[in-house]
């Protein structure tokens, strides 16, 4: 009987892969030469006041060259990066060896971070958009619950960044409630939408996932463009009530007591920056905390069982559909949680802050830092919230600048900034061996 | 004997794909049994029924007296079923370790630590990898850590799809070697599906004889071993290979 080869990664065949990089390197010098021709072979030279067109065909030769060998050299080199990595992969006697200093870096960014408004008191601005990168670093953890670790494609979950922002306006312009009352209420209603949303599209996965929750984040958007007298249409909910520091207001001395009158400060508006700083900062954390614990539990660790092999995991006993919505759930809940702050901090919502390019970005920082990695969603943020900024400078290049920047980060690490994964289970010695006829039967 | 598993005129449709026609079969405890049959035979689609992934289109499967047919899909393995499914599908990204947890989810947590000895006993090479990301095993390691998993979970029935499928001799003889221990130290019950008939009917006390959905054939292995057919169409070219 004749078995199938075990599917292997054989690096043997040299020649054919000689000859794939010689085509491709044909290929480049052939496209290379038609663009060159009038580029490099052509050029107009200045006769006494007469434009004439001269040839400089060696020039165009050496180009052509150049762009074979190099291309040829490249593809040979990428190749060999590619499969020392390989081999590599499967030497490392122990794979997911510990990263200690990762637990550091985490904690100098924590420490910096607290110290942060401290640090740059006096500039708003900095304040300002460390806010921002908290908030996309919360959605990113909470995105990553999702695609990370459960491996669902999520396109659109902004929806739920909406749902949150939208259920504090409302609740908040209408009926008066608080920053702190709302919260659980929001969770508990965009959880609910994670789990609508997460219902029909159990059977869905990969590209058709992606393209189901596509639509449901545009659906949102356009009930909240569309239904005018609930969601305010286009214009959105304006004078949301901004948080209070315990009941304190941040605002300048009046009769009642404010936040300055209070502890006997000159009025700034800088407090309710650095307050709004230290929410989402402590929202981050606790998001952070919680998403950390549940990957250690049965059912976090089941999430990323399900994105690795679902067949197997209904073969183990695994309720597959509730595994999933539990993710849908949280994930959506996290995300709903930012989005009562980001209402909370603008005073101001409306759907054009709800786009699919917000789920992209989103998205990038989950792919961007690592899939699954908590501490590279915080250097994914930073990045493409940086970067945007940093890049004002060259206006309408800013968005080819951040492309670019993207791809050559993906190149350079296909795994995303950090692509190292922590076990959830550890053992800390070496258990003894027992003989193997001596354990009870199951 | 008790019976552990029967199938009487089992069923079963991938659309309008006839997979399964009417299959009788049964294992009785503390048996090894075997399924062998040619590639498409409907082998694994006869395991996955148990699973109800498909659910069988007519007949009845019962377990340890219960007739099971219809219970969802993840509630077979907490009767006390483990299936070591076609091709592994170990958690690759996840360690070691943590492949043998999941397939504890759903056993008496006090068992772990002993549990996980008693594997880390059977298979040394787990205990020495706990911690690697388990895609960067080797295939038969994979295998061992696929059987580990379906261990941890105590089942009375241990389902084999194709474990030596595509592993290098060593391993196979490995994993046959396995098979029996478990079978003659532990008691543990057997089905056993093997396109490698030679070395499963070696192991195993009966066997059937899988062709395009039907059982063609059945016996103890030492009659299959022997009988005309099976050796025209099993084990010419399997026991030069293997032999
Ligand atoms: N998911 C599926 N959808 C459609 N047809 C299938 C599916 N799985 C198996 N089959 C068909 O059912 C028959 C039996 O397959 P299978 O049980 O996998 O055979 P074996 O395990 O003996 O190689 C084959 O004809 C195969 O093409
Ligand atoms: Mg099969």
């Amino acid at each position: 009987m004749t078995t199938p080869a075990p599917i292997q990664f054989t690096p043997t065949h040299q020649m054919p892969a000689m000859l794939a990089r010689a085509k491709d390197a044909v290929g480049v010098a052939l496209v290379s030469l038609l663009l060159g021709i009038p580029m490099i072979g052509l050029h107009t030279v200045d006769q006494g006041g007469v434009l004439a067109v001269m040839t400089r065909w060696p020039w165009l030769l050496a180009f052509v060259v150049a762009m074979f060998v190099g291309r040829f050299v490249m593809q040979f080199a990428l190749d060999h990066v590619k499969l020392n990595k390989a081999k590599r992969e499967r030497k490392r006697p122990e794979v997911a060896a510990r990263r200690p200093w990762l637990t550091w870096l985490g904690r100098a960014l924590l420490g910096f971070a607290v110290v942060l408004p401290i640090a740059f008191s006096g500039n708003r601005y900095v304040v300002d958009t460390a806010t921002t990168v908290l908030i996309y670093v919360m959605l990113g953890w909470g995105l990553n619950v999702v695609v990370g670790l459960a491996g669902l494609l999520d396109l659109g979950y902004v929806a739920f960044y909406a749902v949150g922002a939208y259920t504090y306006g409302l609740l908040s312009t209408h009926f008066g409630w608080g920053f702190w009352e709302t919260l659980p209420v929001a969770g508990a209603l965009t959880a609910s939408f994670g789990i609508l949303l997460g219902w029909p599209t159990l059977r869905l996965r990969g590209d058709y996932l992606a393209i189901v929750t596509l639509g449901f984040g545009e659906i949102i958007r356009l009930i909240l463009v569309n239904w005018t007298d609930f969601s305010g249409g286009p214009n959105g909910v304006t004078s949301i009530p901004r948080p209070t520091f315990f009941g304190l207001p941040f605002s300048p001395s009046t009769d009642e007591t404010t936040f300055s009158s209070f502890f006997h400060l000159d009025y700034s508006a800088d407090h309710r920056v650095i307050f709004l700083y230290y929410v989402i900062l402590a929202l981050a954390l606790l998001t952070n905390l919680f998403v950390s614990r549940l990957r250690k539990l049965p059912v976090g660790i089941a999430w990323e069982a399900v994105r690795e092999d679902e067949v197997a995991c209904k073969a183990l006993g695994m309720n597959v559909t509730n595994i999933k919505l539990s993710a849908f759930a949280i994930g959506a809940m996290l995300g709903g949680f930012a989005g009562v702050f980001f209402a909370a901090r603008q005073g101001f919502i409306s759907p054009e802050s709800f786009v699919f390019s917000e789920s992209a970005t989103i998205l990038a920082i989950v792919v961007l830092g690592g899939m699954g990695s908590q501490l590279g969603v915080v250097f994914a943020s930073v990045l493409l919230v940086l970067l945007p900024e940093l890049g004002r400078d060259f206006s309408e290049y800013r968005m080819l600048l951040f492309g670019a920047a993207m791809i050559l980060i993906m190149v350079w690490r296909p795994g995303g900034l950090i692509a190292h994964r922590e076990p959830t289970v550890k053992l800390g010695r070496a258990p003894s061996p027992v003989p193997a006829n001596q354990g009870a039967q199951a | 004997m008790t019976t552990m598993l029967e199938y009487s005129g089992v069923h079963a449709h991938y659309g309008a794909i006839h997979a399964l026609r009417g299959v009788d079969l049964n294992v009785q405890k503390g048996e090894i049994v075997t399924l062998i049959g040619a590639n498409g035979a409907g082998k694994s689609t006869l395991m996955m029924t148990l699973f109800g992934k498909p659910t069988a289109s007519a007949g009845k499967i019962h377990f340890q007296g219960q007739d099971i047919t219809r219970v969802p899909t993840h509630r077979i393995s907490r009767q006390g079923i483990a299936l070591v499914p076609e091709g592994r599908r170990i958690f690759a990204r996840m360690t070691v370790l943590e492949n043998l947890q999941m397939g504890s989810t759903f056993a008496d947590p006090a068992h772990f630590d002993a549990d996980l000895q008693r594997m880390f006993a059977m298979f040394p090479i787990l205990e020495q990898r706990r911690e690697q990301r388990a895609g960067t095993l080797s295939g038969g390691e994979q295998q061992m850590l696929a059987i580990g998993r379906a261990l941890m979970g105590r089942p009375q029935l241990l389902l084999l799809d194709e474990p030596s499928l595509g592993l290098a001799p060593l391993y196979i003889k490995q994993v046959f070697k396995i098979i029996r221990e478990l079978n003659e130290a532990h008691g543990m019950t057997i089905l056993l599906v093997e396109q490698n008939a030679h070395h499963a009917l070696r192991v195993a006390h009966r066997g059937y004889v899988l062709q395009h959905g039907e059982i063609v054939l059945t016996g103890t292995g030492e009659q299959l071993l022997a009988s005309p057919e099976v050796r025209a169409a099993y084990l010419e070219s399997s026991a030069e290979a293997h032999g």
